[in-house]
């Protein structure tokens, strides 16, 4: 999976400012701390135009049998591999069916499979990290082993042997893929919560006499919730891209319902005489997942509490 | 020795990825003797001595042992489909996939240097906005965007490379190598982004090390420092990431095999579960896993080599 890959070992602050400005490489290089202090400050337009951009994509999914688009099961005979215009504004696929419709519907699959996911997956994996991270010792080591072992599996493999034998509705396969994902937030969420519990707010709040009920609920909570979700959002992204793999393989929501993996794979055959077929489809994922990147990245970068050591 | 202290949780890993991956694949819904017999011939009769021949009936951990004990010994059992035995498969389609897989991780590799250190030493100029940009938008792309794209481009426009099929090394080297470029470029360009945005973090962090300085100070040359003197204490990370991305290449070559239709253990896979071929779902699993488990492994050892903190118990500060 092309997760971005955690910011391992920051800059080491402080080091930069005593050097002399004429050494070229590392003045050079000292520069680099610069554009991160600029984006705490705001978010700039990027991150709105993906923003905006995911915005659409949920109204899409959400409203897509309100929105005045055509049906996107009913195929237009006469009209198959349409190039886009005023009849079809985004063309039709093999079969003549209307493809600005059948993305609008796609959105949907592609939206309820992240969001469930993505929602297991945090929950479920969040609450593990932060006991794990929390109350250390033996119970760390026990959780943190049965995670590591379920990571030794290459995601799309389990998943593959998973969907195989249990099935392929929308409901079970963002199940499968929540499950699949909890190690992952839970690897996040132990990381967060260990920096976290260090911090002296955390230290007063013992010291004034809180339980660890309240010590987790007030303290450690609020702090771990922010960066788990920004790296949700990066999550949403895979599982987006996971379950256009999975269309592309033959194993994703029964045909004909629009999912835009199978558009993608469908519209392979025609590569030749009609690329724009699988074009389209492909430039909305690809903006889709870029969004989330955008976005999650940089909610991630503001409220990193720890440069990030996972 | 360091490599001997790491053996004991080597070995207790792959155990337990065999108990998972047996686990997986027995306790799901769905009698296999089913499966095998189809519902037209499943008689009652019929599906208890298929049980009984695969012994299904015996208690778990009994079937677990007999498995593993076989699985140790080379043997996987046979096909349902093709009563081709599964280890034989295995052992057909796995050099294809470490040829497909190894390749990708040299291109990335020796596209992601290069440009991850330019990015470094360039921090914060236009070139390493250029660079920093590409790479994020290319984590967007997935591998079977990339494959359909170059499939256009260097199959169906430029004429030059095959669009699907395999030719065996041993055949024609050349036509082989060009059979493998397609499918090895399409897993590298997602895994060169990661390289290069790690890379470039790592390195930043490095050349603001007082020994940079100090070697700044001593008059040697850019070039020097970068390659003798920054890339080995940045390169711990992309190490282990390079590693845990084997699980992402294995992963995609699911896809990129089926789509270049490429004979490789991926496909296999992709076939095994997409007929329910039990025991050869189970075997390929494993033996994907175990390959993976080990890949992770050596690269545990090498970063010791790189490190010798690590082997000395005084572990670098960030893993």
């Amino acid at each position: 999976m092309s997760t971005p890959a955690p910011n391992l070992g920051a800059p080491h602050p402080g080091v930069t400012s005593e050097l002399a400005p004429a050494d070229g490489l590392i003045a050079e290089t000292s520069a680099a701390a610069a554009p991160g202090k600029k984006r705490k400050r705001g978010f700039g337009v990027t991150f709105w135009l993906a923003t905006v951009w995911l915005v659409v994509v949920l109204i899409c999914a959400v409203f897509a049998n309100l929105l005045p688009v055509k049906d996107p099961l009913v195929p237009d005979v006469l009209n198959k591999l349409a190039y886009p215009g005023p009849e079809h504004w985004l063309g039709t696929d093999g079969l003549g069916r209307d493809t600005l419709a059948r993305l609008v519907h796609g959105a949907r699959v592609s939206v309820t499979i992240s969001v469930t996911a993505v929602a297991i997956g945090m929950v479920v994996g969040g609450f593990i990290g932060i006991i794990a991270g929390f109350f250390r010792g033996k119970l760390e080591t026990v959780l943190m082993t049965i995670i590591n072992i379920i990571l030794a599996f290459p995601a799309l493999v389990l998943l593959l042997v998973l969907l195989a034998f249990v099935g392929r509705s929308l409901v079970v396969i963002s199940l499968i893929v929540g499950f699949l994902s909890i190690p992952i937030y839970t690897r996040v969420a132990r990381a967060t919560t260990l920096a976290v519990a260090e911090r002296e707010f955390v230290r007063a709040s013992r010291t004034m006499g809180a339980k660890n009920s309240r010590v987790l609920a007030r303290e450690i909570l609020p702090n771990v919730v922010l960066p788990v979700a920004a790296f949700g959002l990066v999550a949403m992204g895979v599982v987006i891209v996971l379950e256009g793999t999975l269309a592309f393989l033959g194993l994703s929501v029964q045909q004909p319902a629009p999912t835009w993996g199978g558009m993608i794979f469908d519209g392979k055959r025609y590569l030749s005489e009609a690329p724009h077929v699988v074009l389209i489809p492909s430039i909305a994922m690809f903006l889709t997942v870029l969004s989330l990147n955008l976005v999650g990245d940089s909610l991630r970068t503001r409220f990193d509490v720890r440069g990030s050591n996972l | 020795m360091y490599v001997l202290r790491r053996l004991p949780s080597l070995i207790a890993t792959l155990l337990a990825v065999s108990i998972l991956t047996f686990l997986m694949t027995s306790l799901l819904p769905g009698d296999p003797a089913l499966q095998i017999l189809g519902a037209e011939n499943a008689t009652p009769e019929a599906i208890a001595a298929v049980r009984a021949e695969l012994s299904l009936d015996d208690p778990l951990p009994v079937r677990y042992l007999h498995w593993i004990g076989d699985a140790l010994t080379g043997d996987f059992g046979r096909s349902y489909r093709t009563n081709e035995p599964v280890s034989q498969a295995i052992v057909e389609r796995l050099p294809v996939t470490a040829e497909i897989g190894l390749l990708a991780i040299v291109i990335a590799l020796a596209i992601a240097i290069p440009v991850g250190m330019l990015s470094a030493y360039r921090a914060g100029t236009r070139t390493d906005k250029v660079i920093s940009s590409t790479s994020f938008g290319l984590l967007a792309v997935p591998n079977f965007m990339v494959a359909i794209l170059l499939i256009l481009i260097f199959a169906v426009w430029l004429g030059v490379l095959p669009a699907t099929g395999w030719v065996n090394f041993t055949d024609n080297p050349v036509q082989n190598l060009r059979s493998a470029l397609l499918p090895a470029l399409s897993l590298a360009i997602a895994e060169m982004a990661v390289y290069t945005r790690l890379l470039r973090t790592d390195m930043i962090a490095t050349l603001q090390q007082d020994f940079v300085t100090m070697a700044r100070v001593k008059g040697v040359s850019n070039r020097r420092i970068l390659f003798r003197h920054a890339l080995r204490p940045s390169s711990f990370s992309l190490l282990t990431v390079a590693g845990v991305q084997v699980g992402a290449i294995i992963g995609g070559s699911v896809v990129i095999e089926t789509l270049f239709a490429v004979p490789g253990v991926g496909r296999l896979l992709l076939e095994a579960v997409l007929v329910r071929d039990l025991l050869m779902v189970q075997g390929v699993a494993l033996v994907i896993a175990v390959s993976y488990v080990v890949v992770n492994f050596t690269v545990d050892i090498l970063y010791s080599y790189l490190d010798p903190r690590i082997s000395h118990g005084r572990s670098a500060a960030r893993v």
